[in-house]
């Protein structure tokens, strides 16, 4: 994915390469590649290629007597079967926290940038704080706050906006709202880099020329905050769409993500081969996706 | 300090085809940036404000524009009050300092953005048109960033000049230019204000620019405007110290008024009486009064002892050559004056007579028409350009 995005931002560059470059200097470049490169066969491609294996081995086998390569390629089939809902779920799940973290992201992102004069620094470190606790024990506070007879689940019942038997716990929202605080911070960073660089004159400039204001944020500020939106949607999708600590701890059967099924594939029915063929749909799935967005977002385009 | 003539009215709104400030303030914290300003811009006038850096230029543009609110005063334009005006709804438009192009939108599209905010129907025809007046047809596709600094100029130009403002503010568009290209640009966007007849007021701090460019300039500094008027009136009759220095160069000689003979002030400087016209004689003109009198580098008459000079009265002996820099045209001469002044003089090389040698003794004279009386509680020095006075 990241590899796209590159190739295409040096696909529009207007400037060309300089032709004449010293052999020396020529492979400096490889040189500098090569720690990185390593890093990346032994620990990204070796793994893939043991995940792709995996996910073709005959599903017969099991953990103790050995796994056979069979090439069982309906493995895939038999994965998505048993599993499209989970997966959907998932889907379905990320893009709304996705979306919600883009709304409250900017205009968090844009306050910070914009409005906050010298509490900007405060308001930065005060996004990146919760980090400094573990995700597991932010998200387990998060379940004690939503618990049945809990503040926020009583006032709800008292404004009846949920039942009087009614919870949030086990519901899509608690597993939303998880997914939506926890990654908030990856969405609030990239447009707050975008959204800072924003010369002000350029808005000032828009109302010069008969922009009411919010007309003036879509024709200039959104346009020019692309970039952090789009690696901000990324951040925040990608790993959204994989988790389970969410969906496991707020979240009941109901609201299995795709994340919880693979995890129990793996160390509970020991099924490494279905385990394996769901992480290889899941991420060509998500590949296919990210790739649709950068394209139709455009943001060679940008600057 | 108004140089207006009209006093201004108690509500600031009268009929007035142009755009008019009354005793516009605007203050930042405790610093006050613009002292009540008054100033009349008549429409299709090319307006310069020049003043040096940080005298409230800017600030003063951009409550016209709307982007400033003013602390108190009033803006007016064709009579009606646009002080509190949203800046979107000014028919107002500006060239920024930094051009402050759309970096995201190709020169096409940054040049059609007023329009297409105002819906106007024909906005292909006029683009193509404003391009094709600052001749950057073959450039519609490019991106700013793409341009050099001359053609984002024109751009910025042609962006603002298309929605036919009531006035177009520039300011300071030229200051990152090179002086070949600024040159070039100064007649460019003269022709295109006098070719589309619209009120610019144009601000800059180089006094040759508005010189060239300009059919009223307003001397302004630290927040008030000093002198408004013709560049050739301003030149010649400056009413203070800072105009005098600001506006090309300035010798200010310190004299005590010995009364009025009719339309003449007499002047006692260092024992030379010299008569200079009331109207150029900016103090009250009591008897024993201290003054500085002016005169230009250019009108100073310099000749060898005893020798007669065309000047009506006395010349003023005494004079030692201390410099001499010939610079083809003309040549300058510093002449240290027996009271320990040095005068700068500009003598233009006719061949009439050979070059003074620095050390030569020499007579100096000029006509008194040419002289002014400034107050003497201004700063001689005021408005003096540091480079100049340096080299
Ligand atoms: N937003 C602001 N807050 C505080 N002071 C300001 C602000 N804007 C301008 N000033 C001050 O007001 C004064 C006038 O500024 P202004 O930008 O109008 O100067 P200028 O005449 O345009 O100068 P230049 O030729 O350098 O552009 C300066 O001393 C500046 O420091
Ligand atoms: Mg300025």
């Amino acid at each position: 994915m990241t590899a796209a995005v590159v190739a295409e931002t040096t696909g529009a560059s207007p400037h060309p390469e300089p032709q004449e470059h010293s052999p020396k200097r020529k492979l400096t470049g490889y040189w500098l590649l090569l720690p990185g490169g390593l890093w990346l066969i032994v620990f990204f491609v070796l793994p893939l290629y043991s995940l792709v294996a995996t996910s073709l081995y005959d599903p017969d086998g099991s953990v103790l007597q050995g796994y056979d390569m069979t090439w069982a390629f309906s493995n895939y089939w038999h994965a998505l079967q048993d599993y499209w809902s989970p997966l959907v779920r998932s889907l379905v799940y990320g893009a709304v926290a996705t979306f919600i973290c883009l709304v409250l992201g900017y205009l968090l992102a844009y306050a910070i940038a914009f409005k906050s004069g010298r509490w900007k620094n405060l308001m930065l470190v005060l996004v990146i704080a919760p980090f400094f606790t573990s995700f597991l024990v932010r998200t387990l506070s998060w379940k004690l706050l939503l618990r049945d007879d809990g503040f926020i689940v009583n006032t709800l019942q008292f404004l009846h906006i949920v039942g009087a038997d009614g919870r949030l716990l086990a519901t899509p929202v608690a597993v939303i709202a998880g997914l939506v605080y926890n990654f908030l911070p990856f969405m609030v960073l990239p447009l707050f880099a975008s959204i800072d660089k924003i010369d002000h004159r350029l808005i000032e400039a828009s109302s010069d020329l008969y922009s009411r204001p919010a007309v003036g944020f879509f024709k200039v500020t959104w346009p020019l905050s692309l970039p952090g939106v789009v690696s901000g949607t990324l951040l925040t999708f990608i790993p959204a769409v994989g988790d389970y600590i969410n969906a496991q701890l707020l979240g009941s059967p109901k609201q299995r993500m795709i994340g919880n099924v693979i995890q129990d594939l793996f160390t509970k029915a020991n099924d490494y081969p279905a385990a394996g063929a769901l992480s290889v749909i899941l991420m060509l799935l998500i590949l296919v996706m990210v790739l649709f967005y950068v394209r139709r977002a455009g943001t060679e385009d940008l600057l | 300090m108004s140089q207006v003539a009209e006093a201004p009215t108690r509500s600031g709104v009268e009929s007035y085809e142009g755009l008019r400030l009354r005793s516009l303030t605007k203050q930042f914290a405790a610093f006050t940036a613009v002292k009540s300003l008054d100033l009349d811009v008549p429409t299709g006038s090319f307006f310069a404000l020049l003043g040096p850096s940080g005298c409230g230029k800017t600030t003063t543009l951009r409550m016209v524009a709307g982007l400033e609110t003013p602390t108190s005063g009033t803006i007016t334009l064709s009579g009606k009050d646009i002080t509190w005006e949203k800046p979107y709804r000014r028919p107002v438009n500006t060239v920024f300092q930094n051009y402050a192009l759309f970096p995201h939108l190709d020169i096409y599209e940054n040049v059609a953005f007023g329009l297409r905010r105002r819906k106007s129907k024909e906005v292909d025809k006029a683009v193509r048109e404003m391009l094709d007046l600052v001749e950057l047809d073959t450039q519609a596709r490019k991106k700013p960033a793409q341009l050099s600094g001359g053609q984002q100029q024109r751009v910025a130009l042609a962006r603002a000049l298309i929605n036919s403002p009531e006035v177009l503010l520039l300011d300071e568009p030229l200051g990152a230019l090179d002086l070949k290209l600024r040159r070039a640009m100064q007649i460019e966007i003269k022709r295109i204000q006098t070719e589309v007849g619209l009120t610019f007021v144009h601000v800059t701090h180089d006094q040759e620019e508005a010189m060239t460019m300009a059919d009223t300039i307003a001397v302004m500094n630290a927040g008030v405007i000093e002198q408004m008027g013709a560049p050739a009136e301003l030149y010649d009759n400056p009413q203070t110290t800072f105009v005098a220095n600001f506006l090309g160069q300035s010798n200010l000689i310190e004299g005590t008024v010995r009364g009025r003979e009719g339309d003449v002030v007499k002047v006692d400087m260092q024992g030379t009486i010299a008569s200079i016209p009331t109207e150029r004689a900016h103090v009250s003109g009591t008897d024993g009064e201290l003054g500085w009198v002016g005169i230009r580098p250019e009108k100073v008459l310099i000749a060898e002892v005893g020798e007669s000079l065309d000047a009506p009265g006395s010349s003023i002996p005494g004079g030692v050559v201390s410099d001499v820099s010939f610079v083809g045209v003309s040549t300058q001469y510093l002449v240290r004056m027996p009271w320990g002044q040095e005068i700068q003089v500009f003598e233009q090389n006719t061949g009439r007579r050979r070059l003074f040698r620095q050390g030569e003794s020499v007579d100096i004279s000029w006509r008194p028409e040419y002289s002014f009386l400034l107050d003497h509680n201004q700063d001689a020095t005021a408005g003096v350009d540091k480079e100049d006075a340096a080299s």
